[in-house]
């Protein structure tokens, strides 16, 4: 099982859930089985082609993913997958 | 950077600063580096005040204040730099009265302007390091590619609701060994629409007071050579959780800016990047003014009016549309009539012209009217004597 922990901007996709337990072996996996529990995190996490979207990083234990096998990087037991989006303020267009 | 060794302190700046100068690790030395360090702040909002107040108070010698804004009401919740005798002045000139108060021994420059391409260069070049305190992503990647071209080293940090980061970018180590920038962690803004560029924002208040006081922590030991800086690291705070987490960061062959086959070499056009001004330019959309608004409520004109801002606006103040928010237009399309002129509006009409051109795309509607300068308009040519 990996645990799978949700940025503050994603988590009313997830019912508020801070974190989920996730039986999976990679990280594709892992995204595939999220964005079958939440599909409307599905939109957030991948775009038109199935990608991760490139404004998301996706980092196993400490390591970014791109730095390892990208979705291919495999999930050790009690792995921890964090998603971290690209934030710029809090600031919107009125 | 002047040579630090050269720089003289007064006996009023040695007792101000004793607190430093007295940490064994920091001493007299990091305390000059700090007075011969020219930092530029970019944007002097909510992670802008606790940045600036304690890059002041700290000493650093020469700060400089990018800002074309003007202090609001709004802004008081988190902007602790400024009071409500400041609102409606420039944020900048704020700013400098505040902190030449804090301390009358260091120099404040003010750049009353917007960043840009055109002026980015030419404003940073004159500074050893770059703050980011922005609040949108076209000038956070302008800020960043800016910092690469001219070698500058650039402390990020950045706020969303619960949610803060910060890093340094862009660092050159004592070993000259260069660290990742922006773009080697996000190749790519999100697009327009998608959380967490979409409509909601907000921010806790408090919450950028404690990232940029970490980011105050990360310019001051650049500077001073005190301490790791965060290079290589991107350090993230879940203020709901209270969780914090550290991940490593590396170089990426892909930056376009300086991996393995660099393609942009010059500044470029950051909103289109970001994916607004196509937005923007891709369809023309129906609007009207307030004058001919009101012309045609007195000649009894048959329309419907949808008002798209949050409910607590809508009570706040209302033209008496139906409110439907921004977020819910497409599940309430069916509410918007197809058999009369529909006038949508939100505050100036940015929301409105989104949500026209979203149900004209996804639901083909052609009876849209953006109400021109949104409530705001309306509410400066009926009731000037209320704004």
């Amino acid at each position: 099982m990996a645990t799978v922990i949700i940025p503050t901007p994603l988590r009313k996709f997830t019912g508020n859930t801070a974190s989920l337990e996730i039986s999976a072996e990679t990280v594709e996996e892992a995204v595939g089985k999220l964005s079958t529990d939440f599909p409307d995190l599905k939109k957030q996490l991948l775009d038109e082609n199935g990608q991760i979207r490139k404004f998301l990083n996706i980092f196993v234990g400490e390591e970014d993913i791109r730095d390892l096998a990208n979705e291919k990087t495999s999930l050790p037991n009690n792995a921890v997958l964090s998603i971290i989006p690209a934030i710029a303020g809090g600031s919107i267009d009125r | 950077m002047t040579n630090y060794k050269d720089i003289k302190f007064s006996r009023e700046e040695l007792a101000r600063y004793d607190r430093h100068i007295i940490i064994p690790e920091f001493g007299l030395a990091a305390q000059q580096k700090l007075k011969a360090a020219k930092v530029l702040v970019v944007g002097s909002g909510g992670l802008g005040s606790p940045l600036l107040l304690y890059l002041a108070a700290a000493g650093v010698g020469t700060i400089g204040v990018v800002d074309f804004d003007v202090v609001d009401d709004s802004n008081l919740q988190r902007q602790v730099l400024f009071g409500k005798d400041d609102v409606g002045s420039l944020k900048a000139r704020a700013a400098k009265n505040r902190l030449e108060h804090l301390n009358p021994y260091i120099t404040i420059r003010l750049h009353e302007t917007r960043l840009s391409s055109e002026n980015a260069l030419d404003i940073i070049k004159d500074y050893d390091l770059v703050a980011d305190g922005t609040d949108n992503f076209p000038t956070r990647y302008l800020v960043n590619d800016a910092c690469v071209l001219l070698g500058k080293t650039n402390v990020y940090a950045s706020v969303f609701q619960f949610e803060g980061q910060v890093s340094v970018f862009n660092h050159r180590d004592k070993n000259g060994e260069l660290g990742p920038n922006y773009r080697d962690l996000y190749p790519a803004p999100p697009p327009p629409g998608l959380v967490p560029s979409c409509a909601e924002g907000g921010v806790l208040g408090v919450l950028p007071g404690i990232i940029g006081s970490m980011q105050a922590l990360e310019v001051i030991k650049v500077l001073s050579g005190v301490g790791e800086p965060l290079s290589g690291r991107l350090f993230i705070y879940d203020a709901l959780n209270f969780h914090t987490r550290t991940f490593k960061i590396r170089r990426q062959d892909e930056n376009p800016l300086n991996g393995k086959n660099p393609s942009i070499t010059k500044l470029i056009d950051y909103e289109h990047f970001c994916g607004l001004k196509t937005q923007v330019e891709q369809k023309a959309i129906k609007e009207i003014d307030v004058q001919e608004f009101l012309n045609w409520q007195t000649l009894g004109e048959s329309f419907q009016l949808i008002d798209v801002r949050e409910p607590n606006e809508f009570e706040a103040d209302n033209m008496g549309g139906e409110l439907i928010p921004l977020a819910t237009v497409a599940e309430n399309a069916d509410r918007f009539k197809r058999d009369r002129k529909v006038v949508v509006h939100c505050r100036s009409g940015v929301r409105s012209a989104k949500a026209i051109r979203e149900l004209e795309e996804k639901f083909g509607f052609d009876n849209l009217y953006n109400l021109k300068g949104g409530i705001l308009a309306y509410l400066e040519k009926v009731k000037p004597e209320y704004l």
